[in-house]
């Protein structure tokens, strides 16, 4: 047989991932620095990278879950160029143009807290006890703009229950990786965010089936800017509360504190469910822009309550002021 | 230096050009709107700061043959900032009168820009001789309102930010530079220290 089974290749002579991944990286360094050139974006360090194809179950085309909506999903080229990942730097395009620095294999996440199982634990042994299935999800940042992303993920719920939290557990709290020297927005001294980036939900908030933990998008792993290898998306809720690249979960009987509301706790709440009727101060949140949108059509629509998840989450916030706990 | 008006219309016509290139090409992102609505208020800022540059450059470099240009780039700084309230209308507000006069009422920084862009426009339909001469020593007064158009634009920058400063910073450092070239005293010492040298 010309071609070797995996079985047949020892894994000393396996390149290890984070090497292939950025061998382009390195060729074309070399290119541009020597051509001088300054390629635009889509051509950008890492656009070549090939991503790993996985393995789960489609999206069904029910959409009283929540898991699916028929509307247009946005196309994979602007998912991935268009983020909100200041630990890259705070221009859209930054992530894309920088996040193959990151390194995310090996990757671990430490389980700590009100739980029975602590510990460090490798991505890829958490990945083996649940299934992947694909949602499809509205995302609305705070900053008025929506996608609408086919995500593969499972649900937090399932690994919840593997760690066994106690009755103490009131709240789960998140926590990026810290690493300057890959994410070169840490680095930046005029930025006024305290890294790690930090968030929580409440546990109700965690275990309800929406709350997704997404490994990758449109079928294949995410891409570094996405969040890479393993971050949140919580869909009834404003963007920055599904954070990314997820290295600390953290089960706490306090409401823990929060990145975005830490630094502007006017305008950015600890629930920050989506919400028409509650203004940021700086802007309104009656409407937002679908993306990709173009000049000649902003594609300007308004802003459901909850996202459009009112029917699967609205029973979490029953009696509760919403203005107030905004 | 003698650089022929046209040729400075044109090439502040640039940056337009530019971005609705990248428009038509899809460069500019999927929120292209949003996209045109920081262009051209940063393109607003650059001309505004242009503009400022003129009379200490000339007082102080002695660069006469700057002041040509001078209104050219003071209409620039109108015609960007028109470009950018009109983006921010369609875009942001989607043409709807009363989200606009929400957004006034309860958005300061947004406050703020819309009247550094309404106080633009006496200066821009002033900018001509006939004006000058009908309004005499009172044109002067009226134009020293860009000073004031000046801090807004700075303080409109800052207050938008989320998080990271340091563009606004630098951005408000050049505007209070070139607003301190007109204090008296600022200019004595330049004077002073231009002649001993």
């Amino acid at each position: 047989m010309l071609i070797k089974s995996s079985a047949e290749i020892p894994s000393s002579e396996i390149t290890p991932e984070s090497i292939y991944l950025k061998r382009r990286q390195f060729m074309s360094g070399a290119a541009i620095a020597a051509a001088g050139l300054s390629l635009p974006s889509s051509l950008a360090f890492g656009e070549s990278k090939d991503l790993a194809a996985l393995t789960y179950t489609p999206a069904g085309k029910d959409s009283a879950a929540g898991f699916y909506t028929d509307e247009d999903l946005t196309p994979y080229e602007d998912v991935k160029r268009y983020n909100n990942f200041y630990e890259f730097g705070t221009d859209k395009g930054d992530p894309a143009r920088y996040a193959d620095a990151l390194t995310v294999d090996p990757w671990s996440v430490t389980i700590e807290g009100e739980v029975g199982k602590p510990g460090v634990y490798a991505l890829e042994d958490i990945l083996k006890k649940v299934d992947l299935e694909e949602r499809i999800y509205r995302l609305r940042c705070v900053e008025a703009w929506s996608m609408v992303i086919p995500w593969v993920g499972f649900s937090l719920a399932d690994l919840i229950k593997q760690f066994e939290p106690n009755s103490k557990a009131k709240y789960v709290a998140f926590e990026t990786l810290h690493r300057p020297e890959e994410m070169r927005g840490q680095l930046s001294r005029t930025s006024s965010i305290d890294w790690p980036y930090v968030e929580g939900l409440r546990m109700d908030e965690a275990m309800h089936p929406l709350t997704l933990l997404a490994v990758g998008l449109y079928g294949k792993a995410l891409p570094n800017q996405n969040g890479a290898p393993v971050r949140l998306v919580v869909p009834w809720k404003y963007g920055f509360k599904s954070i990314k690249s997820i290295v600390k979960i953290r089960f706490t009987e306090q409401q823990p504190p929060t990145t975005w509301n830490m630094l502007q706790p006017k305008e950015y709440g600890f629930y920050a469910n989506v919400n028409p009727q509650v203004d940021h101060p700086r802007w309104s949140q009656a409407s937002e822009r679908r993306l990709p949108s173009s000049l000649f059509s902003p594609n300007r629509m308004l802003t459901l309550p909850f996202n459009g998840y009112a029917e699967q989450v609205a029973s979490l916030y029953a009696g509760m002021n919403l203005r107030k706990f905004y | 230096m003698n650089v022929p008006k046209p040729v400075v219309l044109i090439v502040s016509l640039l940056p337009l050009v530019w971005v609705l290139v990248q428009a038509s090409t899809g460069s500019l992102g999927p929120d292209p709107g949003k996209a045109l609505v920081l262009h051209t208020g940063i393109w607003a800022f650059n001309f505004l700061l242009m503009t400022l540059a003129v009379t200490p450059l000339v007082k102080f470099a002695g660069a006469r043959w700057l002041f040509r240009y001078r209104r050219m780039l003071g209409l620039f700084v109108w015609f960007y900032a028109s470009l950018h309230f009109i983006s921010v209308w369609t875009y942001l507000l989607g043409w709807e009168w009363a989200v606009f006069l929400e957004e006034f009422a309860e958005r300061p920084y947004m406050a703020v820009g819309i009247i550094a862009w309404l106080l633009l426009w006496p200066l821009a339909l002033t900018s001509n001789r006939w004006a000058q001469r009908t309004l005499g020593r009172r044109w002067q007064a009226l134009h020293r309102l860009i000073y004031i158009i000046g801090l807004l634009v700075a303080i409109h920058f800052i207050w938008l930010v989320r998080s990271d400063f340091f563009e606004a910073m630098v951005y408000a450092a050049m505007m209070l530079a070139l607003l301190a070239a007109r204090i008296p005293w600022i200019k004595r010492q330049v004077r002073v220290g231009r002649a001993r040298y």
